[in-house]
């Protein structure tokens, strides 16, 4: 198939009719059948192209130079020696490595390669070498991308350009280049044109290719990328409010949680320091989202971005769910989703606040334990506000999963022990004016709205602590509902 | 060296605020509640004083302050009132 016709009217002559073959010195075939070629380069009409030494075969005059590889990009050559035979311009016929029946039959000539062996394999075209194609497709101007193009001048930092036009959260980015940014691209099989979702805060359509830009500069694979768009299509549905997420003076930001097959597949940790640092997956999906809501999206720091404080999970927070030997089922599945499929949810969370627990080994007692600590979410004295993200260790989950307990009963135990009178909390209340409005005397109050509570299994085997996150203050329906999306191919 | 751009690529729109207003003397002024607790203190107080000096106010309110005020809510401010005021909270 032809690429590009216009282009290569400029390669070959314009309605050529005749023989191409491409070779390179450096495969057994090509050189086996060196004979056959100079036959053919007598009698026929035939354009030779060389991938990697001009002179070869030297046998033959007129050897084309096709070392820079645009021939070869052009017409998609996989094999050397391929043999193309063209017709007024257009391919009508291609055979690939040396089959001696098949070349006599195409060229018509019934004692071609009499010498030689019936069948011999070929060799990978110079065309397809690893990182070629993506490279070739930028050399070669064959690109979808629409971005605006900056210039660099040659003594210019391209990564002190980042920082100066403000692209970057404060750490240094990959810088994205065309090649990179198409490498990114073959992450997925959208098209880079596709609009993906209205960025808040400025309410800006974004493309695949934009948020495949962000991509790189977080230092994503191209793996990492279906992951990074699904999380984008979240935050943008209005239920999760990211606009306000972003101008909260509170510490939320949204919180990626990975589910099903996909984590393993790309190489995400669930385990040892599953909430820090060292993971490629878990580093720099959380900051690619950050950056398109940054860079298309318009929300920094100081600006839409009103955090009093924030907090580290704001340059990216990305974990997986550690779902291989949980006793309870994962998030997604919870949510809806069956176990084969691989999703995101997104939670608009602050900081990690530790549960120490090490004594517990029965469930009532840790449940009440945990209980304790969950109560103090977001304040002690406030009941339906903030959401949160509580995040199980395998050693706090075998203790129930020895006692039988699935994570329906250990969620309904929970909330008998989360519930309270509310004239146990009202403002003024033991000396502190912060606690719930005069209104909610009589009530009964649970601290989280229902289906605020979300559960996660995850971290390394040894260890009898776990996580509370504090969702946002305006959690529900008035400000943010943790959002899950399958990821797409 | 040539990078893609990863922004949007978009140039700010710059708009030139409206006049004040010299004296509040026959306008109407919108008292903007966006759902903030206490916001409604501060506005009530407001109200008060501007009624007290022969200024006609209209109350007014964003479902959540978490979102930005409805369209409809902006054309309904904009057509019956002069000025806005409006109760940030916090």
């Amino acid at each position: 198939m032809l690429q590009n016709t216009a282009r290569l009217q400029s390669l070959i002559p314009v309605d050529f009719t005749g023989f191409i073959a491409v070779v390179k010195r450096d495969c057994a075939t090509c050189r086996l059948i060196e004979p056959v070629l100079r036959e053919m380069s007598e009698r026929l009409n035939l354009l030779l192209y060389s991938q990697d030494a001009p002179a070869f075969p030297e046998s033959i005059v007129n050897v084309r130079d096709d070392t820079e590889l645009e021939l070869s990009y052009r017409h998609e050559i996989e094999i050397v020696p391929t043999l193309i035979r063209c017709h007024a311009g257009a391919e009508t016929d291609r055979l690939v490595g040396w089959q001696r029946d098949e070349w006599r039959s195409l060229t018509e000539m019934p004692a071609l390669g009499g010498g030689l062996p019936v069948f011999s394999p070929g060799c990978g075209s110079k065309s397809v070498d690893p990182g070629m194609p993506d490279k070739l497709a930028f050399k070669f101007g064959d690109t979808p991308l629409q971005a605006q193009r900056i210039d660099l001048a040659a003594q210019q930092d391209e990564h002190e350009l980042a920082f100066e036009r403000g692209w970057s959260d404060g750490l240094p980015v990959v810088p994205p280049t065309e090649e990179r940014v198409l490498k990114m691209l073959g992450g997925t099989t959208r098209s880079p044109t596709e609009i993906i979702g209205i960025i808040p805060p400025d309410n800006v359509p974004c493309t695949i290719e934009k948020v495949a830009i962000n991509a790189v500069m977080a230092g994503c694979k191209p793996e990492y990328l279906p992951v990074v768009l699904a999380a984008v299509e979240a935050v943008c549905r209005d239920e999760f409010c990211m606009h306000g997420v972003l101008a909260t003076t509170y510490f939320a930001g949204p919180i990626i949680i990975v589910n099903g097959p996909i984590r393993e597949r790309i190489g995400m940790n669930w385990g040892n320091n599953v909430l820090g640092q060292g993971n490629r997956a878990n580093s720099t999906i959380g900051r690619a989202l950050q950056l398109v809501i940054r860079n298309v999206g318009g929300g920094r720091p100081g600006g839409v971005d009103r955090a009093a404080l924030g907090q580290p999970g704001k340059l990216g927070f990305c974990i997986p769910e550690r779902e291989h030997d949980s006793y309870w089922e994962s998030l997604s599945v919870e949510r809806g989703f069956s176990p084969g499929d691989s999703t995101v949810t997104l939670f608009a969370g602050g900081g990690v606040h530790p549960i120490a627990d090490q004594k517990s080994r029965v469930p009532e007692s840790l449940m009440l334990s945990l209980a304790r600590s969950i109560s103090t979410v977001h304040h002690p004295k406030i009941y339906g506000a903030a959401d949160a993200l509580l995040i199980i260790s395998p050693e706090h989950m075998r203790v129930f999963r020895e006692a039988g307990w699935g994570k329906a009963r250990f969620r309904d135990e929970l909330s008998k022990h989360l519930t309270i009178d509310g004239s146990d909390v009202l403002a003024g209340r033991e000396g502190i004016a912060e606690g719930m409005p005069a209104r909610f005397a009589e009530k009964r109050l649970n601290k989280f709205r229902s289906d605020g509570l979300l559960i996660v299994h995850a971290g390394g085997s040894a260890g009898m602590w776990s996580a509370i996150i504090s969702g946002w203050a305006a959690s529900g329906p008035n400000g943010s509902i943790p959002v899950t999306v399958p990821i797409k191919s | 060296m040539q990078l893609l751009d990863p922004t949007s690529e978009r140039q700010p729109a710059s708009r030139e605020r409206l006049p004040r207003p010299q004296s509040l003397t026959n306008k109407r002024v919108a008292l903007l509640d966006i759902s903030k607790p206490r916001g409604d203190v501060f506005l009530d107080r407001l109200a008060s004083q501007l009624d007290s000096i022969g200024i006609e106010t209209r109350r007014y309110q964003k479902p959540t302050f978490t979102r930005v005020a409805p369209v409809d809510l902006k054309h309904q401010i904009v057509s019956e009132c002069d000025l806005v005021i409006e109760a940030l909270a916090d």
